[in-house]
């Protein structure tokens, strides 16, 4: 290695840190991370306590979705702290200071992306298993059992390995999705109105048109991305479940790259 | 000396008075100087406007198209009157009276109706009717008084599709027959059972006004639409149904009274167009009386699954996106006070640091509540005509049902801004104020109408902000129509302004606790 890519390199590596120390140093803004633990899980045993017995024509849900209804509040929280991860930048006049010890603004967002993956990977897997560790305890005194097709919920079976890594992957790109809107717009409060609109998808809800409600559903961050959830009767969705993370991985990046590209052309 | 002490006061609560009306307009100018906000209000009335008038439903009514036609009844209602009906000429006052020994039907046979071609199993559904029935005249609409059997809620007089009184319970069968009687004194029909054909009790007295002095009376056979929920995927619930019918056995007819006609004449009463014989129904004479089998329904029109068509409410589906806008702006216009520090001037030109949440609250009530008036105002009067021009039949509603629907939209803005600026002041974080709001609007609303099963729904509808959704029903909710009355087909578990009560009380709970909070904290 010769001593311009060890200076390189070390020059990342003090941008990932000092991302770091921002974001961990920052009054309330870890506290976010027990909070998408807690409210994910919380959500999701509701979900599945309340879910109706089987009948003998079978049973209406599915136990890994049900299980991980809790992403859906989850991800708002994600947002927030992604969002906040830049506003505050913005609103405190910090943006200027990180801007004038690293001028490389591409890698000021990059820097930022990986701190925020890495706390979101760790928040979001422990807030998914947990969540699927309930469903799994509870559904079957719900019916949900061998007797109905069900056997108990195991990650060794395909789908529901799928529906955990993909709700983990799922929490990952809307984090993403979230700092690039962020950074774009720089303003948190609009920010997060703009990404919130994307994650609840009533809209599409109200196109009563099939054809049409389907291509929504294929191209929309959220439909798309939960996709992957899904564990029976995959034949019905509108977008397989790795094909669903694809679509929301490029709103992710799209939003990433106009985000990064705003701020290389824009005074801070 | 007590004067005095009045004009002392009256004096102060002048000053009071014009001191507050100074901060209101202050307020109004914070928040009419900053572009971005006035824009952004127009931004979310234009959406509003925007996704109401876009064509995100299409319908197969043409402008004219028969299949269409819903029948009005007397009440000026919408109504459904299907039925199949043996029937003779009743002239002036008369009775007619049978006793039914069974009632049978067939119900599809795959209750998720996944697969296309169904089959049938014999049972009969709640609301399968059978019995007597005294109509104006054989046009769909007509007045009308009937007592019948039913296939779960016992025997029943309605008339005039809205009114329903219960008689006897348990079903009927050859060993526990009922007797049913219909008489006619002028305007008054009166319908009585007897479970032996000599102890009879009435039911019930229908005043139909304009009977004429000719009726149409008889046998009738109708079997309701069968709605059943299905499990949904990726969010959208299903729910399904299919048509049903049922077969009456009647016997010991009997008839006072002037019948002029020599026979009994089968006529399928409404039915569908495209209808096949099995539909349409028919009857077919026995030994001492007649079966007669029928499918439809007599009773207030619905819609959802087991009618046609949609609601005035489909129009304001954009309410969600000027919500969101609603919502930035009302947290902002607290927050950017303490990011600018502002608020320190604020708080120093006045000092009761409640009132400026008041005059704030009540600058943002207005805005909100003004806009969106505007907004769903246009948005519902060319909404409909947009869904009509379409081929979508739009259940009309009254002109006090459009301005609730209005004004409540209106309000459920006004309410969410006051509650989002509230929460602005209680945590001053624009992003957390921002994400709290939406989520409990929001959420507990796309969970209920989407993923959620109806029992749970109902609840998160009744304890959450997004109960205040109610005030945009329109569909009406009849006892006497089986129907899925769930959130996700636009029934609310409560009533319009008690939803919106409870997302009142939310925004007054979080005021109360965002002006204690003011008062204690250094700004």
């Amino acid at each position: 290695m010769n001593a311009a890519s060890r200076r390189m390199s070390r020059e990342w590596i003090d941008a990932v840190r000092a991302e770091w120390i921002k974001l961990h140093t920052a009054p309330g803004m870890l506290w976010l991370l027990p909070a998408v633990i807690a409210l994910t899980i919380a959500l999701g045993v509701a979900a599945v306590a309340t879910t109706a017995t089987c009948v003998a024509d079978g049973c209406a849900a599915d136990p890994a979705k049900v299980s991980l209804t809790g992403v859906d509040l989850g991800q708002a929280i994600v947002a927030v702290l992604a969002v906040m991860a830049i506003g505050t930048e913005y609103s405190t006049g910090m943006i200027r200071i990180t801007l004038a010890a690293v001028p490389r603004r591409g890698r000021v967002l990059l820097a930022k992306a990986a701190v925020l993956a890495g706390l979101v990977a760790a928040t979001a897997t422990p807030a998914v298993l947990a969540s699927l560790l309930a469903g799994r305890l509870i559904l079957p005194g719900r019916g949900y059992t061998t007797a109905h097709g069900y056997a108990a919920m195991s990650l060794f079976d395909g789908p529901t390995l799928r529906a955990a890594a993909g709700s983990i992957l799922y929490l990952l790109l809307v984090t993403m999705m979230s700092l690039g809107v962020a950074t774009a717009v720089r303003d948190s409060a609009s920010a997060i109105g703009i990404v919130l609109l994307y994650l609840f998808p009533i809209i599409i809800g109200s196109v009563s048109d099939p054809t049409w409600r389907r291509h929504l559903e294929q191209i929309a961050p959220m439909t798309a991305g939960l996709a992957s959830q899904s564990t029976v009767r995959l034949e019905s969705l509108p977008i397989g479940g790795w094909a669903g993370l694809g679509v929301l991985a490029v709103w992710a990046t799209g939003a990433l790259v106009i985000g990064g590209l705003l701020l290389r052309r824009r005074d801070a | 000396m007590t004067g005095t002490v009045l004009n002392v006061d009256r004096t102060a609560t002048t000053a009071e008075r014009q001191r507050f009306a100074h901060l209101l307009r202050a307020e109004s100018t914070k928040f009419r100087t900053v572009r971005g906000w006035v824009l952004a209000v127009l931004a979310a009335a234009a959406a509003i406007v925007a996704f109401g008038v876009g064509p995100s439903m299409h319908g197969t009514c043409g402008s004219g198209s028969a299949a269409c036609a819903v029948p009005v009844g007397p009440g000026g209602q919408e109504v459904t009157d299907s039925f199949y009906f043996v029937h003779q000429s009743l002239a002036g006052d008369g009775s007619i009276t049978v006793r039914v020994t069974s009632l049978t039907g067939l119900i599809p046979t795959d209750a998720t109706g996944r697969d296309a071609a169904i089959g049938t199993r014999p049972g009969v559904v709640p609301w399968a009717k059978a019995g007597l029935i005294i109509k104006a005249s054989t046009r769909p609409g007509a007045a009308y008084a009937a007592v019948m059997v039913t296939g779960g809620h016992g025997v029943r007089m309605q008339y005039n599709y809205t009114h329903d009184v219960a008689g006897r319970s348990g079903p009927v069968s050859p060993t526990s027959p009922r007797w049913l009687r219909l008489t006619r004194v002028g305007n008054a029909v009166t319908g009585a059972e007897s479970a032996d054909g000599s102890h009879w009790t009435t039911v019930g007295t229908a005043h139909l006004s304009g009977l004429p002095a000719t009726v149409d009376a008889g046998l009738f056979a109708t079997s309701p639409q069968y709605a059943a929920t299905a499990g949904g995927v990726l969010g959208t619930a299903g729910v399904e149904g299919g048509p049903t019918q049922d077969t009456a056995a009647f016997d010991s007819l009997g008839r006072h009274g002037t019948w002029p006609d020599q026979s009994w004449s089968g006529t399928a009463i409404g039915g569908p167009d495209n209808a096949d014989a099995q539909q349409q129904g028919g009857f077919e004479q026995t030994t001492d009386g007649f079966t007669v089998t029928g499918s439809g329904d007599i009773a207030p029109s619905v819609s959802g699954v087991s009618g046609i068509g949609t609601t005035i409410t489909q129009t304001l589906v954009g309410t969600f996106v000027g919500l969101t806008v609603v919502v930035v702006v009302a947290v902002m216009f607290i927050t950017a006070e303490y990011r600018r520090d502002l608020i320190r001037i604020t708080l120093t030109a006045m000092p009761h640091r409640g009132r400026v949440l008041a005059a704030k609250a009540i600058v943002l009530g207005a805005v909100a509540f003004l806009t969106a008036l505007v907004a769903a105002t246009v948005v519902v009067a060319v909404g409909q005509r947009v869904l009509r021009d379409n081929g979508v039949y739009v259940h009309p509603a009254t002109i006090g049902t459009e301005i609730r629907v209005i004004a409540g939209t209106a309000a459920l803005l006004a309410g969410t801004a006051v509650l989002a600026m509230a929460i602005g002041a209680v945590v001053r974080r624009s992003v957390v104020a921002v994400a709290s709001a939406i989520v409990v609007i929001v959420l507990p609303y796309l969970l209920a109408i989407a993923f959620l099963p109806a029992g749970a729904a109902q609840w998160l509808l009744r304890v959450t902000p997004a109960a205040a959704f109610a005030v945009q029903q329109t569909a009406v909710q009849y006892a006497q129509v089986d129907n899925v009355y769930t959130p996700a087909n636009g029934f609310f578990p409560l009533s319009p302004w008690a939803g919106f009560a409870v997302l009142a009380a939310w925004a007054a709970f979080a005021l109360a606790l965002a002006a204690f909070l003011i008062r204690r904290r250094d700004a």
